[in-house]
């Protein structure tokens, strides 16, 4: 088996070798690879001789086809990594409804499973690991992952038809709900798109509470994904850990916005309501305890074995493949990709605030847990600035046509009052046209493309989910790993099955 | 660029595109309609050239297919479009990012209804498979050479194109909106 | 069963009915199946934690395998691709087993009146306790749970399912030997004893 991997083989031994693969695209007597583990951390030497544990199957198949003379694994270039995924194939392309066993099937190809030692298997969508109702298709030889399908759908909402039902200020009841992770994120997106149509200018105020709730909500999803990751590699004290953070930021929200969760609380404008008195005093003591409890989570997971050889060389992907693949985020970031909207491509104010990109150097699912870690760490630092800076003002931009009257008002203007019906009832009218907006969130590049057609509502509003494009890499990362390393692998990924179906 | 307020776009300046824009940069863009909206820069390209347009883009550098997604304008057909671009009931928009631009644009081509397919950027970008098999899913516009056109979001069995502006929501009358009678 | 506390004890030996006994550890031990769906499955999660701990009820353990849980809380919206999956987990558990329908979606379909959802998961599963609320906070679902875990022990949700087949058209007089309908008694909402 390490012969067949070493490098230095001859083209010829190569060519011959290729004949002999099966049609799922591996050796016909080849036993599955060790996965790269015991490595000492930080010594994941990526040229010749080191080990070469950390390459999945998928590599070694590609290196064996470029058959470069000088057996060093340079990057894969980017056509060549599409061919390989459409040739060899990491999606196994099959009905959905199709009966799991091929050979009941008549109708099924079966030479394409393999010489009938392949079975496939279904995980989820009932499972307590998928994060959500996340249904995958594998193909299983023994306990190696050949090909698989992420199969989604299960969580259907039809929001982007709701939203055409409702006026752009009810846009961000709706929208809240699809990564319900990070409901803010969402809210901000949704009005940043909606601002953007309008043509307004957000007061400083409100642009600042709106980062200091979203690198708060960033801080919460990412406590909760630490969370529920440690739950799926059995360690149940991280679960505990990670809701009783969550519930110090949840209790700030439920202070400020009157929700824990699916807040409506960024509203195209402007946000809902100002910050309550003394928040200055919540968010420190948060951040304050939330980056002590980081050693914690560092004593629990990072430096104990069995977590890194659970993660380490486990559902490698590589920079071309990732950006091929459209990820964004963690994922992205891990892969070794310096990719981060708020620094490349500013929106609200983090142009004037200071924190670097965490960006990783293999593309394993441990670069991914490390990644989001230290992203906790920068949005601490973050809203530690926030603090110092926010300035005074208006939380929401003084344009009647948009933003409502102060309720007080109501009752003694006339003009307040009939402001305050006509938006409520009918909302405004953005001008004609379409616009795409994005931002940064948890998980990726959350976007959302608005038509306008100069009605009180949209004529369409489609949303740019980041887990819905992240699962298209899942194949390629389960690809050669073994079955237990699969629940790994997807909650490195983080998927919200809110934002994949909508 | 110029920023329009009513969506209507500017005509080019004469003498070409103005600077910084991708259709004077790439020559396989020569020829295609562009309007630009919020700073946005949006090419038009007929459905022959699509491809093209989206392979010369990917070659400049816009390495990432940020999104692909479909609108039916069965309700909108009087939308603004540039000279030279006939309005058709379906468009497939195309988001592309280029990361060391900083930068991204956007392509929109127009589908007929009787004939509603285009072909598949799946060579190109491979992270536009899901994307077009939703697009597929919910509209009904077929991607040619796509390796997978199944329905993605709905199940295998359904029937109808969800977020055509021809299929209703499907509201279940409720009490006090639109129930009749008391309970 | 009267207990008025270990002191009032005169005896070593404690006498009631083996209906009340098997009623009461019905209540107490009442394991949930893992059915989170959307956002209510956070907010589900949140009330296993350390915050508001399920576990003093006897229920943190949430099973994954329906053949080992007894009560379903259906967390978030059905869609209709789901609908098929959670009525073939309902029907994997064993009998007696309860429904809590968690959140405005999974009640009535929520705010999500459209094509995609169901209208409610009672099209689908027989409820048992509604918990409305988008998401019901953990607060909310606990309500919910004590309501249902107080008409465990009192008989009454077994007297109503005998009326009604038992959810699963079982008719507990013909099946179980010796049954006899349990006697009426009065629900207290939302308070223990």
């Amino acid at each position: 088996m390490s012969d067949e991997q070493e490098r230095g083989s001859a083209a010829g031994a190569v060519a011959s070798q290729w004949a002999e693969l099966d049609p799922a695209g591996r050796p016909r007597d080849e036993r599955p690879p060790e996965h790269g583990r015991g490595d000492a951390p930080g010594a994941r030497d990526e040229t010749a001789g080191a080990g070469g544990d950390l390459r999945t199957h998928f590599d070694v198949l590609f290196e064996q086809e470029t058959g470069e003379g000088d057996q060093e694994l340079g990057p894969l270039a980017e056509t060549d990594a599409v061919e390989l995924l459409i040739e060899r194939g990491a999606v196994l392309r099959v009905p959905e409804d199709s009966a799991l066993d091929p050979t009941l099937d008549p109708e099924l190809d079966a030479s394409s499973f393999g010489d009938g030692e392949t079975m496939i298997i279904n995980l989820g969508p009932q499972h307590p690991s998928t994060h959500g109702v996340l249904r995958v298709m594998l193909e299983l030889e023994g306990e190696t992952v050949l090909r698989s399908k992420p199969v989604i759908g299960y969580l259907h909402t039809g929001m982007e038809k709701t939203a055409e039902e409702l006026t752009y200020v009810q846009g961000a009841t709706n929208v809240t709900r699809m990564d319900y992770l990070s409901p803010l994120n969402n809210e901000i997106c949704w009005c940043l798109a909606v601002e953007k149509l309008l043509d307004v200018e957000m007061p400083p105020r409100a642009t600042w509470i709106r980062m200091l709730m979203s690198e708060l909500n960033r801080i919460s999803s990412h406590v909760m994904w630490a969370a529920t990751n440690g739950m799926d590699l059995a360690s149940t004290t991280m679960m505990i850990f990670g809701f009783r953070e969550r519930e110090m930021v949840l209790a700030f929200f439920e202070k400020t916005t009157g929700l824990r969760m699916n807040h409506n609380y960024v509203r195209p404008g402007g946000v809902a309501a100002d910050l309550p008195d003394g928040w200055e005093d919540d968010v420190s003591v948060i951040v304050e305890t939330i980056a002590t409890r980081l050693d914690e989570y560092d004593e629990l997971l990072t430096g104990q074995p069995i977590f890194r050889e659970r993660t380490e060389g486990v559902g490698v992907i590589g920079p071309e493949l990732a950006l091929a693949m459209s990820a964004t985020g963690p994922i992205l970031r891990a892969a070794g990709v310096a990719w981060d909207l708020r620094r490349a491509m500013p929106y609200l104010a983090y142009d004037e605030v200071d924190f670097d990109v965490i960006v990783g150097t293999v593309g394993d699912t441990f670069d991914r847990y490390a990644v989001r870690l230290n992203e906790i760490r920068e949005s601490i630092r973050i809203v530690r600035q926030i603090l110092e800076k926010m300035p005074s003002g208006d939380y929401r931009v003084q344009d009647k046509k948009i933003t409502p009257p102060p309720r007080a008002r109501i009752d003694e203007s006339m003009e307040a009052l009939i402001h305050h019906f006509k938006l409520y009832t009918r909302g405004f009218e953005p001008p004609v046209g379409e616009i795409y907006s994005a931002i940064e969130s948890p998980r990726g590049e959350l976007g959302c493309y608005l038509v306008s057609d100069g009605s009180n509502k949209p004529y369409r509003m489609h949303w740019r989910g980041p887990s819905f494009v992240n699962l298209q890499s899942v194949p390629a990362l389960l690809r050669g790993s073994l079955l237990a390393d699969t629940v790994a692998i997807l909650s490195s990924v983080d998927p919200v099955l809110g934002e994949v179906d909508r | 660029m110029t920023d329009v307020r009513d969506g209507v776009p500017d005509a080019p300046a004469p003498g070409g595109a103005p600077e910084g824009s991708l259709v004077a940069e790439l020559a396989a863009l020569d020829g295609v309609p562009v309007a630009y909206f919020r700073g946005d820069e949006v090419l038009f390209p007929a459905r022959e050239r699509y491809l093209a347009a989206a392979v010369a883009l990917k070659g400049a550098g816009f390495a990432m297919c940020s999104d692909l997604c479909a609108v039916d304008y069965l309700a909108h057909m009087d939308r603004p479009l540039p000279d030279g671009v006939a309005a058709e009931r379906f468009e497939v928009v195309v988001n592309l990012l280029s990361l060391e631009r900083r930068r991204r644009v956007r392509l929109r081509v127009q589908v007929p209804e009787d004939d509603a397919s285009v072909p598949t950027l799946f060579r190109c970008y491979p992270g536009s498979e899901n994307m077009e098999r939703e697009a597929f899913d919910l509209f009904g516009i077929r991607f040619t050479d796509h390796p997978d056109l199944t329905r993605i979001l709905m199940p295998q069995d359904w029937e109808g194109h969800p977020l055509r502006k021809d299929y209703g929501t499907g509201r279940v009358p409720v009490q006090f909106k639109d129930a009749p009678g008391p309970r | 069963m009267d207990w008025n506390g270990l002191e009032s004890l005169s005896s070593n030996f404690l006498t009631g009915k083996l209906e009340d006994f098997v009623r009461w550890s019905r209540e107490h031990s009442m394991w949930p199946a893992t059915f989170g769906l959307a956002c209510c499955a956070i907010e589900m999660m949140a009330a296993g934690a350390a915050d508001f701990d399920l576990a003093r009820f006897g229920m943190e353990v949430f099973r994954p395998s329906p053949r080992q849980a007894d009560l379903m809380i259906v967390a978030g919206r059905l869609s209709q691709k789901m609908a098929p999956v959670l009525r073939q987990v309902y029907d994997q558990m064993v009998e007696p087993k309860w429904v809590i329908s968690m959140g405005v979606c999974a009640s009535t379909g929520g705010m999500f009146n459209n094509y995609a959802i169901v209208q409610g998961v009672d099209e689908v599963v027989p409820v048992d306790v509604y918990a409305p609320g988008c998401p019901p906070s953990p607060q909310t679902l606990m309500h919910a749970i004590l309501t249902l875990h107080e008409k465990v022990r009192t008989g009454e949700i077994m007297r109503r399912r005998a009326a009604a087949g038992a959810g699963a058209g079982v008719d507990l007089a013909a099946e179980v030997p010796g049954w006899t309908q349990p006697l009426a008694r009065p629900v207290h909402l939302g308070t223990p004893r």
